[in-house]
């Protein structure tokens, strides 16, 4: 008797020249083309790739749940000898949740709002004829606990929107394994997540497929996800397969020259140049003590009146030519300041623009400021009006401030266009027919429009993939160079901040914890909030791959709601460096 | 022009649009086109046993109860249906797409003010309403236009307040603001312009629900009042006799029917038409 094969034996599901047609009208478009490969228990196989590649597409059919418009024209999966892709409706259904679990990027949408965590999970365990009465209360009790979700009594009883992300990811991960399947598909299950839960994350579902030897297959487009992941690499562009290999091979040797430029637009940590120090250029904008509160609703007339505080006592200085990072997770106002210093919101404090007092401005005062000081936002889709053309949109600041008549209009328009690498003709289309990159070009130009001196820029490129990402920021940058620009730029993803940020403040629940260069914060940070944010940024780099074990437990975050008229601390700085300030902790 | 031509280029719209012109031009020249008079009650009118005449060479679409001309009195009613259907559903949608915006986009106490009273207003009942106020001035045409539009107006307030809610909360619309844009040019060039598929859809939809509220209205006595002819009236005046003189109900339904359904198909192609995100998907 010869000896078993390894390889075969661990072999739980294979993807073989599989293929989907996406029919639309009368045209049939290939989406994915000749995709293979193997899962084997225990392992990890990340398919990662740009928006459009197909890649969820591929694990929606291992599903059986591709949408009614696609058909496989050829190829065939694989499990324990049965072809998935000829079972009926009936028979994928058993197989579902049972064998092959799913878990989706959104948690919240894939969670019934109506029913507590608890009830979903027994009626997976009732679904799948695991158990029935107090043994499934008992099994559900078990898969949370195992999922380190902290006071699992508390939790069953919970609705989904009591949850945070975070937890709420981990309820899915919890339904998902608790029929032990043997393939568990992730589609991105932390790209909606801060990085310290992404890290909690993907440290929980390494623990989880060894304890349950699952086998893993990964869809994401973060490499720095790939590389503290996979066990096996496919890259896919365009619904073809780029490259397939070991994740070593993949990171240290890449073959085929898309993973090349992938991974060299992927920016990482550390490896950036830092920008030096732009201390001497003269201030355009000071930020001192500003606070944001938003009251809320009392829920009886007897509760005491309270308020979100969303800032608090936030202070910096913006030089001419320089850009700010702001980054900090979600829920931490970085956000609010940007929309405080737009004037959008209420806020007490003083913000200063070359001087001159913005806070408290109305009306015609209040108009001419923003000449000087313009915002960019995250989603480059919401942030145009579908129903104007790119001219007019572009030519909407010139025309609210007066400032040109049409024909001035028509050739400002013209040079922003080219200003940002867009041809002149791209005027007179709408936004729906560009890519989400050159969406985000038509905000800069028309942010540009109004000649400003500083441009607030809130997650510019966090809605973009990698490569479109690299050429963004780029063309920030030179714009910088050539006009004198100053950005605040508000970000959550450190990598970024580090290639354009001259200084960065870090933000944790209102307050800047830690402030100074790059250098400084990124490479030597002092406040222990920072250095977890930094430990939890996953890295493209396959020889360092990162513990996450001690980000695991769950911190409190301290509460936002205070009474109405609270005053915190005021919060005092060290500085160890000239330029680096540090929050020392009040206690 | 352009718009007609891509209009025209539909074979449906292109029907609707012939036909709602057929009935304006039989409203507007009515006396003309008509070969009756409409109140005239013909001795020839009616058989021996007093029963209506089924379509003949004579009246062609046949006579009614009291043997008057059911063509001439369709044609006639075309007035009525047509000021009812166009002006007191205009008004309507005025009133409700006013009262809706203002709501949503100025919000606060104005707001909850403006959407408290549509809520009052919907709680009554409308038939019940629309009686009321028909009972206290007193019923002609273009008092039943006015009392169908009160009625009407509410609907279209709630559906246009939560839309422009969800519009205003859009990013296009914080980076006008940001620009420095004014509140009325945020709301005429950017809000407006998202709502008018809704407000088209209501304006031709309403159309066939207010002809038809104008009916039952006549029918309880507190709409236009006999002998002047309206679609709904000449329905429900011989709907018990639906069974044997069948024609009496099958024109001024089909009139009904054809009409609201070319409002539709025309506010259909017009909203499709204003949009650019769908041409060129079609």
């Amino acid at each position: 008797m010869s000896l078993p094969d390894n390889s075969r034996a661990s072999r739980v599901l294979s993807v073989e020249r599989l293929s989907i047609d996406i029919s639309h009208e009368h045209e049939t478009q290939r989406v994915v083309d000749d995709l293979s490969f193997q899962l084997h228990a225990g392992q990890t196989l990340c398919i990662a790739g740009e928006s459009g590649s197909g890649k969820s597409l591929s694990s929606l059919a291992i599903m059986g749940l591709l949408p009614k418009v696609a058909r496989l024209p050829s190829g065939a999966i694989l499990y324990q000898d049965r072809d998935l892709t000829e079972l009926s409706d009936r028979q994928m259904s058993r197989l579902r949740g049972r064998d092959i679990a799913m878990i989706f990027q959104e948690p919240m949408t894939s969670l019934n709002p109506l029913m507590s965590v608890g009830q979903q999970l027994e009626e997976t365990i009732r679904r799948h004829k695991l158990d029935e009465g107090s043994g499934a209360k008992r099994r559900a009790w078990e898969i949370l606990d195992a999922v380190r979700v902290p006071h699992v009594e508390k939790r069953l009883k919970q609705y989904p929107h009591e949850l945070s992300g975070g937890m709420r990811q981990r309820v899915m991960i919890a339904m998902a394994m608790v029929c032990r399947p043997k393939v568990l598909i992730a589609d991105e299950p932390t790209t909606a997540l801060d990085v310290t839960i992404q890290a909690q994350i993907l440290e929980l579902m390494r623990e989880l497929q060894q304890a349950f030897d699952t086998a893993l297959l990964m869809i994401t487009h973060d490499m720095g996800v790939v590389a503290e992941m996979a066990d096996d690499v496919v890259v896919m562009n365009q619904g073809v397969v780029e490259e397939q290999a070991s994740a070593r091979e993949l990171f240290l040797q890449p073959k085929s020259p898309y993973t090349r430029k992938l991974l060299a637009a992927v920016p990482r940590l550390g490896a950036a140049v830092t920008l030096p120090s732009r201390a001497q250029a003269a201030r355009v904008l000071e930020v001192s003590d500003l606070r944001v509160r938003f009251p809320i609703r009392r829920q009886s007339p007897f509760a005491p009146a309270t308020e979100v505080c969303a800032v608090e006592g936030v202070s910096f200085e913006l030089g001419a030519g320089e850009t700010l990072g702001l980054v900090g997770e979600s829920g931490c106002g970085k956000s609010t300041t940007g929309k405080a210093l737009m004037n959008m919101l209420t806020y007490s404090g003083s913000v200063k623009l070359d001087g001159r007092e913005l806070s408290g401005l109305q009306g015609k005062a209040l108009k001419a400021v923003r000449r000087d000081i313009q915002m960019i936002f995250q989603d480059p889709f919401s942030a145009l009006n579908p129903r104007k053309t790119v001219g007019e949109l572009i030519a909407e600041p010139l025309l609210v401030h007066g400032l040109a008549n049409a024909a001035q209009r028509r050739q400002r328009v013209e040079e922003l266009l080219l200003q940002v690498d867009l041809p002149a003709a791209a005027a007179l289309r709408y936004p729906h027919q560009f890519s989400g990159g050159q969406r985000q070009r038509i905000c800069i130009a028309r942010a540009l429009a109004l000649e400003p001196r500083v441009i607030i820029a809130d997650e510019p490129v966090s809605a973009l993939d990698v490569s479109v990402q690299a050429q963004v920021l780029e063309l920030m940058k030179s714009l910088q160079d050539r006009m004198g620009l100053s950005y605040l730029f508000i970000s959550h993803d450190m990598a970024v901040v580090e290639q354009v940020c001259h200084r960065v403040a870090v933000m944790y629940c209102g307050q800047i914890v830690e402030i100074g260069s790059c250098q400084q914060v990124l490479h030597n940070p002092q406040h222990a909030y920072t250095q977890r944010l930094l430990s939890a940024v996953p890295m493209p780099d396959i020889d360092h791959k990162r513990d996450f074990k001690a980000l695991l437990q769950v911190d409190e975050v301290p509460d936002p709601i205070k009474p109405r008229g609270h005053r915190l601390p005021d919060i005092h700085y060290a500085e160890p460096q000239a330029g680096h300030f540090v929050a020392l902790s009040s206690a | 022009m352009t718009l007609l031509m891509a209009l025209l280029k539909r074979k449906s719209v292109a029907l609707s649009l012939l036909f709602i012109l057929i009935v304006v031009v039989a409203a507007v020249f009515a006396p003309w086109l008509a070969p009756y008079d409409p109140t005239e009650q013909f001795f020839d009118g009616l058989t021996i046993e007093g029963a209506p005449l089924p379509p003949n060479s004579d009246f062609y679409f046949g006579t009614d109860l009291l043997g008057r001309d059911l063509l001439s009195r369709i044609i006639y009613g075309a007035r009525t249906s047509l000021i009812i259907g166009v002006v007191s559903n205009g008004i309507a949608v005025i009133i409700g797409t006013l009262v809706g915006v203002t709501a949503g986009f100025v919000r606060g106490w104005t707001g909850s003010l403006l959407m408290r009273f549509t809520d009052l207003m919907m709680s009554f009942p409308a038939l019940l309403l629309a009686i009321a106020l028909a009972a206290i001035l007193r019923p002609s045409l273009w008092i039943v236009a006015l009392v169908i539009a009160m009625v009407n107006w509410v609907q279209i307030a709630r559906v246009i307040y939560s839309e422009t809610i969800s519009i205003a909360a859009k990013d296009f619309v914080a980076v006008e603001r940001t620009i420095g844009a004014s509140s009325l040019r945020i709301l005429f060039s950017h809000l407006l312009p998202h709502l008018l598929p809704t407000i088209l859809v209501w304006a031709t939809l309403g159309i066939s629900t207010t002809v038809l509220l104008e009916a039952t209205l006549s029918f309880l006595g507190v709409g236009v009042q006999p002998p002047m002819p309206s679609w709904g009236n000449i329905i429900f005046e011989s709907q018990t006799y639906f069974t044997s003189a069948l024609w009496l109900v099958l024109f001024p339904g089909v009139a009904i029917i054809a009409l609201s359904l070319s409002f539709n198909l025309v506010g259909d192609a017009l909203r499709d038409e204003l949009d650019p995100t769908l041409k060129g998907r079609l």
